[in-house]
Formats: C-alpha cells, sequence, structure tokens
C-alpha cells in the first residue's frame, strides 16, 4: 500500500539575496505522525515552515499536501489547506480577549456584528476536547505564557487544521508544562492530526517524535525514524560533528571561600514584591545555578548584583565590603563580571565593531585608554587576540558585531568577561539562542574559570544546563529562595515542582 | 441676572461645539489610521483639500451639497497619496504626511490665483446653511446651544456613533485594531493587512477632508489661504487624549473647542490677548501629559509591515 504523506516539499531553494537559507530541500512527513524538524537555529527550519505556511515563496521547488500539487501564495491559503503554525513568537494581539484571538480572521457573525458569545463558545468546545485549557474571555496580555500557547494551539484547530506546525514550542515552558503540551500533542495525534514539530533539543524529539528530520546549513542530510536513531547520532548530524555532551565536573580541592553575597535583599516594581529577603552566597571555586520560572526575580537578582536596580533594603558584599551602593561601572572595577540575559539589548552595541565591543564597559582601563583618548593600536592588538583565544569566527575585528551568528557574538561577550580576570561571574543564560557546538565550548570556557577558583552564578532557563554545569542548587520562586542543596541532591523532576511553588 | 448666565453658557457651549465638529472629523479620521498602524500627520493638508475643494465644487456647482461631494474625493486623493507612499512604498509616515501637507498648501494657493484670480481668497460660494430640527428647537437652553446648527453637526453625530459601532462591534473593526497592534499576527492569519490600511488611510483623508469642508462651506462660505491653521494637528492631540476610540476623540475634541471659545470670552478682560490665545495650546499640552499615562496607543503604529518578517 503507497503510504500517504500529508506534506511533501521538492526540491525547495529559498534565497534571501546571497545567502541561501534552503537548498534543494526534500521533505515529507507521513499522515498521523509527530515529525520532529531537527536543526541547529540558522539551519533553515523555520524558513522552511515558512515556505510551506504561505509565508515565503521558494525560489525553486514544488510543494504536495495530500498528494495534490498546491501553490500557497499566502497564509491564508495555507489555513484553507488545513495547515496552521504555532510561531516562535507568538502572534497573539495582547489587548484583545482570547477567545477574540482565536477567531480572527474567521469571525462567527450575528447580523453585521462580531459574535463575542459564538466565539467564546467555540474556543471552549476545543479547549475542552483537547484538555487545552484557556479561559476565553482573558485578555491575552494577562496571560502566562503556557497559555498563550494553548491559545495558538486552539487557534489552529479552530481553522480546522490537519497539519499542525510549532516552532520551538518548548522554548519558554517549564518541564511541567511540557510535560502537560505532550500530552496534549499525543491527544491531537490520536484524533488523527499530523504535526510537525520545530525544535533543537534532542531529548524531546526522542520523546515525542515518530520520525525525524535533521536539517543542516539549508540542507536535509538525514531522515529517519525515531526508534533506529539515537540523540548522539542526531547530534552528529546537526552539527556536523561528533559532540560530546559530558562535561567534566570537577570538584574543587581548595577551600571555598564567599566571594559575593546578597542578603535579604528586597525590592518591588510597581508595589509588587519581586525580591522577597532573597539571601544567596556565591563562593570561589564554585557554579551556583539559579533555577526558577522566568519572571520569579531572577532578572532583578542579576540587576541588583550588577548595580542596574538599587535595593529597598538588604546589602551586597564584595569579599567582604559593602558594595551595595556603588554603580554599575565600579563594580565591574571591583571585579564583578557580568554576561547579561540578553545579548542584543545589554551584551552588545550591534552597530559597533568586535573590537569596540570587546572593550565596553573596561574601555577606561590604562591598558586602552590614556586620558580620555582610545588607544586604538592596543585596542586593535587585543582584540585579535581575544577573537583567536575565543574562538570567534569572523573575517576581521572590524566588522560589525550584527554580522555575525549568535554564537559568535555570545563569544564576544563572554571574552570580554572572562579577559578581565574577574572574580565573580556572572552568567545569565549564556547560551541562550546559541548553536550546540558554541553551547560545548561556552560550557566548558565556564569550567575553566571555575576549575581556576572564580565564583559563578548560573541563571539559566534550561533545566539541563542548571543541572549539567551547577556543583549548587538555589530554587527561586516569587522572589525568595524556596530550596537551596548540592547539586546531586535535585533531579529535574524535583526541580520543576519547587520551580513551580508545589512541594 | 440668571437668564444672562444661562444665554452666557449656552452661547459658550454652541461656540465651543462649532470649533469642535471640524477637529473631531479629523481626530475620527486620525483614529482609523493610527488603529491600522499609519501615523498621519497629514490631516492637516487632507483638511485643506476638502476644504478648498468644497468650496470649488459649490462655486461650480452652485450646490454646497455637490461641494461636500467634491470634498470627499479630494480628502480620498490626497489621502490615497499618503497610503501609497507609506504602505507600498514604505516611506517615513512623518515625511510623507509632511509631503501631503506641503503640496495640500502649495496647491490650493496656486488654484486659488487660477480659479479666482486672487492669491487669498476665494469668492463667496452657496454654504450647507444651518438646519433646526423641530423637537430640539423648542427645548430651552438646549435651543441655544443646538437650536439652529449646521448640518454638519448632524453629520458628526453619525460619524462619531458609527465609527464607534465599526470599530468596536463589527468584524471590520475588530481587524482593524488588531492590524495596529500586530500586523504579522493578522497576517498568519490570512487577514489581508495592506487592503485594510489601505481602506482605513482613505477613510481618514474622507473624515478629514468632511471637517476641512465644515471650515468652508459649513460656516463662512469662502475658502482662505491656509485656513485650517493647524486644526489637523490638534485633532492628532485629541486622538490620544481620546485613547484612539472614536468617543473619546470626539471628547477631546470637545474639550479643545471649550478652551478655544473660552480664551475668545476672555479676550474682553484685561489680559494680555497673546495668554489668552495661549491657553487652548497650553490646555493640550497639560491635557496630553496627564492623560498619556494610561493610554496605550496601538503597538505597531508608525512602524512598517512587510510580509514574512517577524
Amino acid at each position: 500500500m503507497k503510504v500517504l504523506y500529508s506534506v511533501e516539499m521538492k526540491n525547495i531553494t529559498k534565497r534571501f539575496s546571497d545567502t541561501v537559507a534552503n537548498d534543494s530541500v526534500n521533505f515529507s512527513v507521513k499522515k498521523g505522525e509527530i515529525h520532529s524538524l531537527l536543526g541547529e537555529n540558522g539551519a533553515g527550519k523555520t524558513t522552511l515552515m515558512k515556505t510551506l505556511y504561505g509565508m515565503y515563496q521558494p525560489n525553486e521547488g514544488e510543494i504536495f499536501i495530500n498528494g495534490h500539487k498546491e501553490k500557497i501564495e499566502n497564509p491564508a491559503k495555507a489555513i484553507s489547506l488545513g495547515i496552521a503554525m504555532v510561531h516562535q513568537h507568538f502572534m497573539l494581539v495582547e489587548p484583545l480577549t482570547a477567545a477574540e484571538n482565536v477567531v480572527l480572521g474567521y469571525e462567527p457573525k450575528k447580523g453585521m456584528f462580531f459574535n463575542l458569545d459564538k466565539a467564546r463558545e467555540e474556543v471552549t468546545q476545543i479547549s475542552e476536547k483537547y484538555g487545552l485549557k484557556v479561559d476565553p474571555l482573558e485578555k491575552v496580555e494577562d496571560l502566562p505564557v503556557g497559555a498563550k500557547q494553548r491559545l495558538e494551539i486552539i487557534k489552529g484547530l479552530y481553522r480546522k487544521a490537519d497539519i499542525l506546525i510549532l516552532d520551538e514550542p518548548t522554548a519558554v515552558l517549564t518541564p511541567l508544562e511540557v510535560e502537560d503540551l505532550f500530552k496534549v500533542l499525543r491527544k491531537l495525534k490520536e484524533a488523527g492530526k499530523t504535526i510537525i514539530l520545530i525544535t533543537h533539543k534532542l531529548k524531546e524529539t526522542m520523546e515525542i517524535a515518530d520520525r525525524v528530520t535533521v536539517l543542516r546549513s539549508g540542507t536535509i542530510v538525514y531522515t529517519a525514524e525515531k526508534t533506529e536513531t539515537s540523540p548522539e547520532k542526531l547530534a552528529e548530524m546537526m552539527v556536523g560533528r561528533k559532540v560530546s555532551f559530558e562535561v567534566k565536573k570537577n570538584p574543587v580541592e581548595h577551600e571555598k571561600k564567599t566571594v559575593l553575597e546578597l542578603k535579604k535583599a528586597c525590592y518591588s516594581k510597581n508595589k509588587v514584591k519581586i525580591l522577597n529577603e532573597l539571601s544567596l552566597n556565591i563562593k570561589s571555586g564554585e557554579i551556583l545555578g539559579l533555577a526558577g520560572v522566568e519572571g520569579n526575580g531572577q532578572t532583578e537578582v542579576i540587576e541588583a548584583l550588577t548595580g542596574l536596580i538599587p535595593l529597598e533594603k538588604g546589602e551586597i558584599l564584595l569579599q567582604g565590603e559593602r558594595i551595595t551602593d556603588l554603580s554599575p561601572i565600579k563594580r565591574i572595577k571591583a571585579g564583578i563580571g557580568h554576561i547579561p540575559e540578553d545579548r542584543n539589548k545589554r551584551g552588545l552595541v550591534e552597530d559597533f565593531s568586535i573590537k569596540e565591543n570587546l572593550i565596553l564597559g573596561y574601555h577606561r582601563k590604562s591598558d586602552f585608554c590614556r586620558k580620555g583618548i582610545l588607544k586604538n593600536n592596543n585596542i586593535a592588538k587585543f582584540a585579535s587576540k581575544i577573537r583567536t583565544q575565543f574562538n570567534i569566527k569572523t573575517v576581521d575585528v572590524d566588522t560589525e558585531a550584527a554580522a555575525l551568528s549568535g554564537g559568535n557574538q555570545q563569544k564576544i561577550v563572554i571574552g570580554r568577561v572572562l579577559s578581565q580576570e574577574p572574580k565573580v561571574i556572572i552568567a545569565a543564560q549564556p547560551t541562550r539562542g546559541v548553536d550546540i557546538g558554541a553551547i560545548e565550548y561556552i560550557h566548558n570556557k565556564l569550567m575553566e574559570m571555575k576549575e581556576a577558583g572564580k565564583a559563578i552564578l548560573l541563571i539559566s532557563a534550561e533545566l539541563d544546563e542548571i543541572m549539567k554545569l551547577s556543583d549548587r542548587i538555589a530554587v527561586i520562586y516569587e522572589g525568595q529562595i524556596v530550596a537551596e542543596d548540592e547539586a546531586d541532591n535535585f533531579d529535574e523532576y524535583k526541580l520543576g515542582a519547587l520551580m513551580t511553588g508545589s512541594k | 441676572m440668571e437668564t444672562d448666565m444661562g444665554a452666557l453658557i449656552a452661547s459658550l457651549l454652541a461656540s465651543s461645539l462649532r470649533i469642535a465638529i471640524p477637529i473631531a472629523f479629523a481626530a475620527l479620521g486620525s483614529a482609523f489610521c493610527e488603529l491600522v498602524g499609519i501615523v498621519n500627520i497629514g490631516l492637516e493638508g487632507m483638511m485643506l483639500a476638502g476644504a478648498f475643494a468644497g468650496v470649488w465644487g459649490s462655486y461650480i456647482t452652485g450646490s454646497a451639497y455637490l461641494g461636500l461631494l467634491f470634498a470627499v474625493i479630494a480628502g480620498a486623493l490626497f489621502a490615497l497619496i499618503h497610503a501609497v507612499l507609506t504602505i507600498r512604498y514604505k516611506t517615513d509616515h512623518i515625511i510623507s504626511g509632511l509631503g501631503v501637507n506641503m503640496l495640500s498648501l502649495g496647491l490650493t494657493t496656486v488654484l486659488l490665483q487660477v480659479i479666482w484670480g486672487n492669491r487669498g481668497k476665494s469668492c463667496e460660494v452657496a454654504g450647507m446653511g444651518s438646519i433646526s430640527l423641530p423637537i430640539i428647537k423648542d427645548i430651552p437652553f438646549l435651543q441655544d446651544i443646538i437650536g439652529n446648527i449646521s448640518p454638519f453637526f448632524y453629520l458628526l453625530l453619525l460619524a462619531v456613533v458609527i465609527s464607534w459601532l465599526v470599530l468596536y462591534k463589527t468584524v471590520f473593526g475588530l481587524r482593524v485594531r488588531v492590524i495596529g497592534e500586530n500586523p504579522q499576527a493578522a497576517d498568519t492569519l490570512g487577514i489581508d493587512v495592506y487592503k485594510i490600511q489601505f481602506i482605513c488611510v482613505i477613510l481618514s483623508g474622507i473624515l478629514s477632508a468632511v471637517g476641512g469642508a465644515y471650515l468652508s462651506i459649513g460656516d463662512i462660505n469662502i475658502f482662505g489661504r491656509d485656513m485650517v491653521a493647524g486644526r489637523g494637528f490638534i485633532a492628532m492631540a485629541a486622538t490620544i487624549f481620546g485613547g484612539w476610540n472614536p468617543l473619546g476623540a470626539f471628547g477631546g475634541s470637545l474639550l479643545f473647542g471649550f478652551a478655544q471659545s473660552l480664551q475668545i470670552r476672555l479676550q474682553v478682560f484685561n489680559i494680555p490677548v497673546q495668554f489668552a490665545q495661549m491657553l487652548p495650546y497650553v490646555i493640550t499640552i497639560l491635557v496630553l501629559a496627564i492623560s498619556n499615562k494610561n493610554n496605550k496607543g496601538p503597538a505597531a503604529s508608525g512602524k512598517h509591515f512587510k510580509r514574512g518578517e517577524v
């Protein structure tokens, strides 16, 4: 019997001016399967799926839906063919209600007017059928992230989608929410839906997918049944070489001393307590992992330690000395290195060259500047050294930072901080949006720094990362540390439960 | 004494209303435009075009109502320029609006010279006059305010109510509000973003032009050079004050009209005229400074939307 394919994309090529995002890609998905489209950032996964969804037109190639050749000029056409896409950045309209968001484009009417009651009913119906809990009359801006994602799925189902594309759906979810999402996906599969999951996470692929396709640099390099492959094989296919997942945790032998201390810190925003008498101890030769669901005060901990926000109460001590009232630049001088959470907002000035970015925050040091005049020769020499040392892939150090990939941009930020011999490193989301190869590199660098006796605070949304690197883990929930212990005493589920406030 | 006070208040309110009419039309237009993410500082020029076309149409045909039709067409054409530049060619919204204003001022001045041989003003044409509705003209106090008022006033009330219904109760309105907030989302749902943007920009031109026409054929029945005199910008402020809502925009226009008419009254007292004249603008600035805190405009206002970009 002939296998039924929901989607067949044949010889798809998509170019953007002079870069090729997809190069003669052949991609097919069987009816009723969960298919994982795996690849690193920039491999062309999203481009391929946006082509399928009619947001891009391919330069070459053909698309078949359920065996029929189709020209998908726009999303409206894709929707009419039963395709729905849940984008990585949600396509929701914040000030409108959940129900309004769902029915947009296909609104129920009563006479000439919009029928909100009908919209609400429809949403409730779908949400009950598939276990997608959302309050239809809540405004989207008041919904938590998980609910927004459920809403996006409901949106697709409301449009009678049979083929559901999800772009990195778990990037914003906690482990428990991921489990819920997978439950929903399995239910959808039972109902006969075809699901395409764009991801770069191997674990998820192995857990939920039936088949896997790996994209690398715009071409398909591998397709397999899940049962016939392994995470190691997939990683090798994604990166193009063997990757080691293991980071050796060498405990540092010499005595650990407290370097940076946050004591009973309080901070509120709009009269809401964000930090509630929070205390942390960061010790030399140790990585302290701060685990928590985003928005529970991690950002404020970082900002308080680096001097970006003032504390209402509490104090910060660096090697026993009070630095609570020092300005950010003085704290940098005192030895607090900061790898910011948001690379593009706080880590880099994208329009500046690599060498300028490499000295930001340290530009007043006598190596780089004399009486307010920059020493360009020294800076260039320094930048070239860091570039080699940190393996930043670029033609020269005068290139704009914006021209680099996420991984290489992050290497600039990390190179800048680590090269200045800080006493403490505050590493916030150090591997966010970088590819596996660079993650491996950054992890090893952090380990090196730890072994060199630095005190490191690691804040990450990726639990795996926290568990892999940390010696000790502290769990933050609603502005308080709810648990703190040796890393070995936690597992993923215990952490997940603590992070969401359940004991 | 009491009736004197009553009459004074009535006349103050009546003149507030008259001043508010043209501003409110343009403010409605501005709301539609900004709600689809297009900033329109060309309101001023579109009003001017409407004021001119109204007089011209009335001059040619002898009918003020046909003049109004001319105004509508002129407003639509000028708005079309803005729409094509900002939506099709992604020109900066401010630059394009500025261009519309300058084009309108230049063109109407030249045409004044060509048609009436006068660079300052046209000759007097047939106007819309005023109407008094049967019941209202017998209600005390109210009769002093709107007992005898331009038909533009009733047109405005209609426009405000219909705009509100369209924006908040119809599918089209829902889509309009979505586009200004998140055009990418609208696009991924198969909504034709460009089409709705074009419709709204042109609608804004038409509404502004009707407001402009009130100044000429609804009030003094001649066209004067640059007779809009900044009302287009005041209308933008009224829209923001009103939270991009037609009812609010109407309210904002009334407030400005009131300040303006109060200012005229104040001139009889012994304070320098210049200070009195500043009042409406000072009020505008104060009101915006105070009210803007809680008012959040359309998130995608002033940004270009290009398909496929996220």
